[in-house]
């Protein structure tokens, strides 16, 4: 092996080089694999510094982006792991539960939890559209999603105390089946931007849905759907807006699954039949036993209408 | 080695060029191994002569230059460089024009080659018969479904030597497709992946090696397929629905609700 080396001395590489290659492979870890790429990325390395230095960068973009769910540690109940929820890089607040959880983001757990302060959570005044919300959010999630969990944080004019300012909440739903023993895992996310207007009195939603599913024994095989949407409604009461918007991500979310299975059942005989067929344009196997010399390619092709 | 084809494994199969790029850096020493056991999606040169496109793999390059199974002239121009025998090149000859009447009554399009070499430590030799095709909307996609539509077959089998009219046929056959459809409402929709398979048989050479090789390869090909649209998309749609069971499911596990 060593005298290989020496062939290719020019390809060795920098130590940030390495850093962000072990990033690369760390942020495109399929959903709940990131643990399995790290132990192999580990070895491959076979450079701790390198390694720990990559980790600590790319498991919290990771983390956050993938909207992962720690348990609280004394029964604190369970917290996701969010850019919307996010206090500082390691401070992720709990927002039914008023309590921050700290996370250490390379061993994903969360090992220690507080309360909030009072600065890190909504006014009463959006601490009751937010909370009429999370209610009926989390009614639905229970009903739809047999491991789903979900969260309704306010990204943009917490401190409103009363009507007047216009304000903006976050739901996000995360569902993540895991199962290596198959050889297949999946996840399922949903962020609905809820932007209450004061002034024209409307609620404009924006839905953002990502579906991940990876498949690998004996091969490797990725579904990767998302889908952008956008609803609106009008200005109510806390309840009744909790209601309608509920209403209207089931609605979508819903809608969404069915065409999911649509492009599905769409693909044997539409879209894979682009890529090749099941059987040739005849319906019968190639004729093979035709090939027997090179002078009969012709009559082949004669046989086949191909002839020019 | 082992932790580098893991990766490998877990990395979404669209990255597989840089993923594996990246691992070759990280190993230079791993690399004639990595390349051996890895495949990539399959690039394209045109032989401007026959006025042909053909496809570029490890078993048609030397050095830097690439053999045109069309003309069997290396592109670009390469002296001292390694040909058939011209009793293969014959048969080599004749795999590409039946090769690529198969593929077009499979694919419908697409651009297929077919390599071949002798073995050194034996009488046989080794065919590598590759088909690539796009099957999107701009490409050759005939029903227009696909945004994008990737197909790489690769086929390498081995031919052992004639003994008592008999020789012994190993196939690897690997298929690497990806697609993507974005029609409302499903929005984006994307499958990817690769999967490899291996087929041996003994044969009887009488009908000719082309008609054997042809024979195992459609057979193998059609059973990827089915295993790639039934068995791989089908897990992938079954977990969908693992993660947001359709209604009628949930109604059924909550009678109360």
């Amino acid at each position: 092996m060593a005298d290989e080396e020496d062939e290719s001395p020019e390809t060795e590489l920098s130590y940030d080089q390495k850093k962000e290659i072990a990033k690369w492979f760390l942020l495109n870890a399929p959903a709940g694999e990131i643990n399995y790429v790290a132990k192999d990325l580990k070895a491959v390395l076979s450079d701790e510094e390198v390694y720990n230095e990559a980790a600590m960068e790319a498991f919290p973009v990771y983390n956050k982006s993938h909207m992962i769910c720690l348990e609280m540690p004394n029964r604190a109940g369970d917290v996701i792991v969010s850019s919307y929820s996010e206090i500082t890089e390691n401070e992720y607040l709990d927002p039914r539960t008023a309590q921050v959880a700290i996370v250490d983001h390379v061993k994903q757990i969360c090992t220690n939890v507080r309360p909030a302060d009072d600065e890190e959570l909504p006014s009463s005044y959006i601490e009751e559209f937010r909370c009429a919300l999370d209610a009926e959010i989390q009614r639905y999630v229970g009903e739809s999603y047999p491991k789903g969990v979900s969260a309704v944080n306010c990204v943009k004019g917490k401190d409103a105390d009363g009507p007047g300012t216009d304000f903006e909440l976050v739901v996000i739903i995360a569902a993540m089946k895991l199962s290596p023993q198959n050889f297949c895992n999946g996840s399922w996310r949903s962020v609905w931007n809820i932007d209450f207007q004061e002034e024209s009195q409307v609620l404009d939603i924006k839905g953002k849905l990502q579906v991940g599913a990876h498949y690998f024994e004996e091969g490797n095989v990725e579904l990767d759907a998302k889908k952008e949407f956008q609803d609106s409604t009008i200005f109510q009461s806390a309840d009744d807006c909790a209601i309608a918007i509920a209403n209207i991500i089931r609605h979508h979310e819903t809608e969404y699954l069915a065409a999911l299975e649509v492009a599905y059942s769409k693909l044997p005989d539409n879209t894979f039949k682009d890529l090749r067929r099941k059987l040739p344009v005849t319906r019968t196997l190639f004729p093979w036993q035709n090939t027997l010399q090179f002078s009969l390619t012709r009559e082949v092709e004669k046989e086949l209408g191909l002839g020019k | 080695m082992e932790a580098a084809l893991g990766l490998l494994r877990r990395m979404p199969p669209k990255q597989s060029e840089t993923a594996l790029s990246a691992l070759l850096s990280l190993l230079p020493q791993h690399s004639s191994d990595l390349l051996s056991q890895v495949d990539l999606p399959l690039q394209v040169l045109r032989d401007a002569e026959s006025r042909k496109d053909f496809i570029l793999c490890e078993y048609n390059r030397d050095a830097d230059s690439y053999r045109s199974p069309w003309s069997n002239k290396y592109h670009p121009p390469l002296e001292d460089a390694l040909y058939p025998s011209s009793e293969l090149r014959k048969l080599e000859v004749e795999a590409n024009d039946i090769f690529a009447i198969y593929r077009d009554q499979y694919y419908e399009g697409g651009i297929s080659s077919v390599y071949m070499w002798e073995e050194d430590d034996n009488e046989g030799f080794v065919a590598c018969f590759l088909i690539k095709k796009d099957g999107s909307k701009s490409g050759h996609g005939r029903r227009g479904c696909l945004e994008e539509g990737a197909w790489d077959a690769i086929h390498v089998i081995q031919v052992g030597p004639e003994e008592e009219e008999m020789a012994q046929y190993c196939l690897t056959s690997t298929i690497m497709l990806s697609l993507t459809t974005d029609d409302e409402p499903s929005g984006k929709f994307g499958l990817s992946g690769s999967i490899r398979r291996q087929m041996k048989m003994e044969l009887a050479v009488a009908e000719g090696h082309l008609c054997n090789m042809g024979r195992m390869i459609e057979e193998l090909e059609g059973k990827l397929r089915n295993s790639l649209d039934q068995v791989y998309f089908g897990k992938t749609r079954e977990m969908v629905c693992t993660l947001r069971p359709p209604a009628e499911i949930v109604h059924m596990r909550l009678p109360d609700s």
